[in-house]
């Protein structure tokens, strides 16, 4: 099998995160790859959606949070002060736990990105928005009603169009932090095929609690204990031959 | 959150800053200025009103007196008053003082009700039903006390309409604007402060507002826009907008921290600003409530009794000008209930502007009520 030519595209070098004086995440170094998926698995409370949230710099909302260390997209140093988080958003969408429709319609709630970056433009709106609710499945089961209330879908709609939402924007990366978790398995089934799908553009990391969904969307995983990185590797080494006795213990569910 | 300062090797990237969006941060800086403005007008109003009452207080406390409070008894003093004229409330309500003390003593711009209180010398009763027609009450003069009484409410309409949109106009922006600086901007210690001190102010006696308005917003307001009238339409919306801003502040505020926190953090997530996420996220979002929150300030502006009584110059005049002085609805009935005449044309008629003010506040509650509370819900839960 040809190796795949992969690009760092977010450097993280012993980045620590500190809530107050609880400190959440140990000195993490870590590559994560360009257009690819990369799946952050480890117990509860291990710090897999501080380090996520640290990416687009959410900790900033958390008053008691501070961050050590660098952490770089593209090179970029994204803590340094030269950086505008807002525009750093703009390139690193995020999918939350639980879908966040705002109270709008179908159509305002994708065409909320491109609008705060400009664009009023009718038809040129018209056209991300369908572009992007077709790129998260969801376009030929809301097409007749882009009016109505977001807050009349599914669950498992109302993420895909938090999906279609984020990617809207054209994000160079995607953060998903466990985006099936309140899905059926229908759903669940639809949003996995969807990373499948978006990771031939965008870099992805998600979090997740389900070995089979890490397994069949990631190719690379990386396992997290008490706030360390403890295993990076290749998503089928990480399920099949972890070299770290608390990786094998955590993946074949005799954790703990 | 600190920063990590190390020199970043590439700033070509596209969320290195960018300083095209400054008239972003215009507005972001306006609305904080404007909001903290607000809130620092609401306290600013609390100080005034405390300062006022500060010497009477000291007073009380330095100059001890036996049978009576020293408020009393100075007033009584300077105003030549009975002793038996104890109630300050009934000193400053002219149609209860003792007739021999004409109104323009302690309150010049009351010109009205003295020439109410003089043409009920020459009262002979006749005020009795036949004079109450459709055409008398769409009139546009309110005299309801003369020997031939003239029952227009026209002025009276618009008198309320004045003072209520003035009210609104100027109170629902404040207390909007200063409800999102309190939920989205404001500093987390601040804003535990702000909250019950506003809502402190929303128990505020109206009176002291109407005092307040009556004695100081009164000359500065005709300094600074020249009024012919030191007492008029204006000066007593202000009076009712400083009464209508706690209540929108307090729902409105309610509101937005129902707002549930993940959509304010979807918001910033996807790139929007703080203002960006309050403005197109929050605010939309707790629209219902916010409507609630400015119908509830109409009806309170629309019922108000005592500042509309003190602060609007209280001439029942039909103009256009919010210059000139008014009266109001609920201001008539405070005024006149007092010593109309049991069953007589006047009697009715005050009654025929109370069931008017009921039924707007009703409605405007009931709509509050029914309708918005559902729609909140709806909006934020789906369906
Ligand atoms: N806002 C916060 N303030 C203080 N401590 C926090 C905060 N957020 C997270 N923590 C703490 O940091 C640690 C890591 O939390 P984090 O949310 O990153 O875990 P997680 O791996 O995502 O867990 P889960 O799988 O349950 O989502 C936990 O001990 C948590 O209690
Ligand atoms: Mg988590």
């Amino acid at each position: 099998m040809s190796k795949k030519i992969t690009e760092t595209k977010i450097e993280a070098n012993d980045l620590c995160v500190y809530y107050g004086a609880k400190q959440a995440l140990h000195r993490i170094s870590i590559d994560l790859f360009e257009r690819e998926v990369t799946a952050f698995i480890g117990p509860s409370g291990c710090g897999k959606s501080t380090f996520l949230r640290s990416i687009n710099r959410m900790n900033d909302l958390v008053p008691t949070a501070r961050v050590t260390g660098n952490l770089y997209i593209d090179g970029v140093d994204i803590y340094h002060s030269s950086v505008d988080v807002v525009e750093l958003r703009k390139r690193v969408g995020m999918v939350f736990q639980k879908s966040t429709p705002f109270p709008k319609s179908i159509y305002d709630n994708v065409a909320f990105g491109p609008r705060l970056n400009g664009i009023t433009d009718r038809t040129e709106l018209d056209r991300i928005v369908e572009e992007s609710l077709i790129n998260a499945a969801l376009f030929d089961e809301v097409k007749d009603r882009l009016d109505s209330s977001a807050m009349g879908l599914s669950g498992g709609q109302q993420q895909r169009l938090c999906i279609a939402r984020a990617v809207a924007v054209n994000p160079s990366i995607l953060l998903m932090d466990e985006p099936c978790s309140a899905l059926d398995p229908i759903s669940t089934a639809k949003v996995e095929e969807l990373i499948l799908e978006l990771k031939k553009q965008y870099t992805i990391v998600i979090v997740t609690h389900n070995m089979q969904q890490a397994a069949r969307v990631s190719e690379y995983t990386a396992f997290f204990y008490m706030g360390h990185l403890v295993e990076y590797d290749k998503t089928r080494k990480i399920f099949t031959n972890p070299s770290k006795k608390e990786t094998e213990d955590y993946v074949t569910g005799r954790f703990g | 959150m600190e920063q990590v300062t190390t020199p970043s090797p590439a700033q070509k990237h596209s969320f290195v800053r960018k300083t095209n969006n400054i008239g972003e941060r215009i507005i972001e800086r306006c609305v904080k200025i404007i909001g903290g403005v607000a809130v620092v007008l609401i306290f600013l109003i609390l100080l005034f009103v405390l300062r006022e009452a500060l010497p009477l207080l000291m007073g009380a406390f330095s100059q001890p007196r036996t049978a009576q409070s020293s408020v009393e008894s100075s007033l009584s003093d300077t105003l030549n008053l009975k002793p038996e004229v104890y109630n300050p409330d009934v000193i400053l309500s002219e149609h209860q003082a003792p007739e021999e003390f004409a109104p323009e003593v302690y309150n010049p711009d009351v010109s009205v009700p003295a020439t109410i209180l003089a043409e009920k010398v020459n009262t002979r009763n006749e005020a009795d039903g036949d004079h109450i027609t459709l055409a008398n009450i769409l009139g546009t003069i309110w005299q309801p006390v003369s020997t031939m009484p003239k029952f227009g409410i026209m002025p009276l309409v618009i008198g309320t309409a004045k003072t209520t949109f003035v009210a609104i106009f100027i109170g629902a922006p404040l207390g909007i604007l200063a409800a999102l600086y309190a939920a989205f901007f404001a500093p987390r210690r601040l804003r535990e402060v702000i909250k019950p001190m506003v809502e402190i102010l929303a128990g505020f006696p109206s009176v002291v507002i109407g005092f307040f308005c009556l004695l100081y917003v009164g000359s500065a307001l005709q300094n600074l826009f020249g009024f012919d009238f030191r007492l008029n339409a204006f000066v007593g919306g202000i009076g009712l907008a400083i009464a209508v801003i706690p209540i929108v502040f307090t729902i409105t505020e309610d509101t937005l921290s129902a707002v549930p926190k993940s959509l304010l953090e979807a918001s910033l997530a996807m790139g929007a600003t703080q203002w960006e996420s309050a403005y197109k996220v929050m605010l939309p979002a707790a629209f219902p409530g916010v409507f609630a929150a400015v119908l509830l300030g109409i009806g309170r502006a629309f019922g108000e009794t005592m500042i509309a009584l003190m602060a609007t110059g209280n001439a029942a005049m039909v103009s256009t000008s919010i210059g000139d002085p008014v009266r109001t609805f609920s201001a008539t009935i405070g005024a006149e209930m007092g010593e109309v005449i049991w069953g007589s044309a006047h009697y009715s008629i005050l009654f025929f502007l109370g069931v008017l003010l009921f039924i707007v506040s009703f409605t405007l509650n009931a709509v509050t009520e029914l309708f918005v509370k559902e729609r909140l819900a709806k909006k934020l839960q789906g369906g």
